[in-house]
């Protein structure tokens, strides 16, 4: 009963760092419907980018804080909403009224770029983030614990979440991503200023996947520039799961992605064990199989 | 539909009989310099790589080009495909050694690649069936996330399954299994170094044929009316179902065939070169080339193949004194793989449509044109 409890734990923690980065996949792919391939990376520039303003604040393990932690996470975001924006700027806005392929092939093109800029640029070899939050454990029900970097993935992407759906379903800005979402060019003719909304949806969501690059480096240190590949690709499997296009569905697919891969690992006989690894995977397929536009996505009936 | 009869003015087997001879010499030249023209295993290696990756990318134009159907996940077909001909040939030598007693060496030879070459097909289309029937009544993105998934799921079984090297890899493919006291046979693996070549050209010369006169038929009319409306098809009496998997079997079983002339080229398989990222390669060989056109997904395949090595000669392009003068331009190889991203989003916006749009060559096209000259919707 503890093993099964403090295995939740863990899932919901690794859930909310997918579901972190599978709002940005849904996002884009709500109001583009492009699946934006270099999410991942934009992730693995979070994780660096929370990285180095450590070591230029000199923020280590010796002097703990929440605080400086909700800086790094800050800062992370701000510079990632940047490398969201350039990216869409640069890249997708030129192939945005070429066919969904191209744009698709250019997502590609990008993921390959940031993968081996970051290998230049910041090495090959992993680094190690350092623990900036204060290592506490907190009991929960006999001996099982929470950790203080649990309790900040936990939180943070709560708070994100929340804000997140606010921000969907009760700001105008929200409104036109979704009226955008809904038909392109009749929001347009709306006098939505669309190349605003969607430059806009890229950096909230670069920001998200942000965050979650800082989160998930306070629980496990070691990254390098490559951790964005099948992070992203489990994520991007998240956001479908859920049914690509909707909020919550992202959260969701985050949850039980996380949960089942947790679950997976502890849980699987020693023989399958191996298998983990593809757990995923089939529970996409299974899923997909019997809900065609994953668990909380709508058919809309095709027009003849 | 009879996709064997080319258009040749009624000598096709003439020609074959030509295209055989001329790969023939081109092998004898490139491998041992007959003529003056041998070649360095590197550039040999490029060449043969390019062979394959266009039997891949015009495999997959069948699927994604012509049905319209998105499948990112032919990287799991090749894993198929190329495991089980490598297994064949390393478990299943014994018969073929012992022909070599009685029979000459090429004709045994030949005979065991080509039965192992069909297993990789006939696994191929059967893994390509059962993933095709199940998920291709799911639209768009989704079939291609399923694949995906599919593609993925068939990597991490091959990493798991120990006869086969597991994560390790599977290595001496044509040698057979090690037995201890007897030094392993070496003659099949030598014969495949020689002749890799000629049968990588063969097969890519038949895929290319094969999937065109498809593309040219009554049923490549069908793919076509698919890909343009899916209701509409069905509502003119095409049985799409049947038809798209008819399309992504014969896909995957050529897929399969590219895998088993890849585990025979390089007589070593690792689960990891079989991820995503692979699938990703080849759709991006056809985008890259114009979906829908095989000229395209010829030229497509060559380009991405031949880039990234192209790269890595880059400095060569600049005499001595230039890079002595400006350092920076002899560490370009360094950042071959940025230059290759750059130029794939360059590319993109610069030809959206790929190089080739939708057109074909029209020496090409009319190789898949029938004799009464039905013309074909590309």
């Amino acid at each position: 009963m503890e093993t099964l409890i403090q295995q939740l734990i863990n899932g919901l923690a690794l859930g909310s760092i997918y579901a972190l980065i599978a709002l940005g996949y849904t996002m884009v792919y709500g109001v583009l419907r492009l699946i934006n391939f270099a999410h991942g990376d934009v992730y693995m520039l979070g994780t660096f980018a929370g990285y180095y303003t450590a070591l230029r604040f000199g923020f280590s393990e010796a002097a703990p804080s929440f605080v400086r932690a909700a800086l790094l996470l800050l800062v992370a975001m701000v510079v990632c909403a940047v490398a969201g924006l350039t990216i869409e700027r640069l890249a997708y806005r030129p192939v945005r009224q070429a066919s969904r392929l191209t744009a698709l092939i250019t997502a590609i093109g990008v993921s390959l770029f940031l993968e081996n800029v970051g290998q230049i640029i910041f090495g090959a070899n992993p680094k190690f983030f350092p623990q900036v939050l204060p290592p506490q454990q907190f009991p929960v029900y006999g001996a099982v614990v929470i950790t203080t970097p649990d309790l900040a993935i936990l939180g943070a992407s709560l708070i994100l979440t929340i804000g997140l759906h606010r921000l969907v379903h009760h700001t105008a800005f929200g409104r036109a991503m979704r009226a955008i979402a809904h038909d392109l060019d009749t929001a347009k003719l709306m006098g939505i200023d669309t190349n605003r909304v969607i430059a806009l949806t890229f950096a909230i969501g670069s920001a998200l996947a942000a965050a979650a690059g800082v989160l998930v480096a306070l629980r496990y240190p070691k990254f390098d520039p490559l951790i964005g590949v099948t992070t992203g690709l489990k994520a991007f499997i998240a956001a479908v799961l859920g049914g690509i296009g909707n909020v919550s569905g992202a959260v969701l697919g985050g949850v039980i992605i996380g949960l089942a891969e947790t679950m997976a690992t502890g849980y699987l006989p020693a023989t399958l064990n191996p298998y983990k690894d593809a757990v995923a995977f089939a529970i996409l397929v299974a899923v997909l199989l019997v809900r065609p536009t994953g668990i909380l996505g709508t058919t809309a009936p095709e027009k003849v | 539909m009879n996709i064997w009869k080319p258009h040749l003015g009624g000598r096709s087997w003439l020609g074959g009989i030509a295209v055989v001879a001329g790969f023939f010499l081109l092998n004898e030249a490139f491998v041992h310099g007959v003529f003056g023209y041998g070649l360095s295993a590197y550039y040999l290696r490029v060449i043969t790589l390019v062979g394959i990756s266009m039997v891949l990318a015009v495999s997959l134009t069948l699927v994604n080009g012509c049905a319209g159907q998105f499948s990112i996940g032919h990287a799991g077909f090749m894993a198929v495909g190329a495991y089980a001909s490598a297994a064949v040939t390393h478990f299943g030598g014994a018969p073929f050694i012992a022909l070599l007693e009685i029979l000459p060496a090429w004709p045994v030879h030949t005979l065991r690649l080509w039965v192992s070459l069909a297993v990789g097909a006939a696994v191929g289309g059967v893994a390509g069936w059962l993933v095709g029937l199940p998920t291709l009544r799911l639209r768009g993105d989704y079939l291609a996330i399923v694949t995906l998934g599919f593609g993925e799921i068939i990597r991490v079984v091959l990493l798991n399954i120990e006869p086969t090297g597991g994560a390790l890899g599977f290595t001496n493919i044509a040698q057979g299994p090690e037995v201890p006291g007897r030094s392993p046979d070496q003659r099949f693996a030598l014969f495949l170094e020689e002749t890799m070549f000629f049968w990588v050209a063969l097969v890519a010369t038949g895929t290319i044929l094969v999937v065109g006169r498809l593309a040219y038929s009554s049923f490549g009319r069908s793919l076509a009316a698919i890909r343009e409306n899916e209701i509409a098809a069905a509502a003119i009496g095409i049985d799409t179902t049947r038809a798209k998997t008819t399309a992504f079997v014969v896909s995957a079983a050529l897929t399969g065939v590219a895998g088993g002339l890849y585990a025979h080229y390089d007589n070593y398989l690792n689960p990891s070169s079989f991820t995503f990222l692979r699938s990703v390669e080849i759709v991006t060989m056809i985008v890259l080339g114009g979906l829908g056109s095989l000229s395209g997904a010829i030229v497509g395949a060559g380009v991405l193949t031949i880039l990234p090595e192209a790269l890595r000669d880059l400095t060569r392009l600049f005499p001595p004194s230039v890079t002595a003068a400006a350092p920076f331009l002899a560490s370009l190889p360094d950042y071959r793989m940025v230059l290759y991203a750059l130029l794939l989003v360059g590319l993109m916006i610069a030809r959206p449509q790929g190089l080739y749009g939708r057109r074909e060559w029209p020496w090409l096209a009319r190789l898949f044109l029938t004799r009464d000259g039905e013309k074909g919707v590309g």
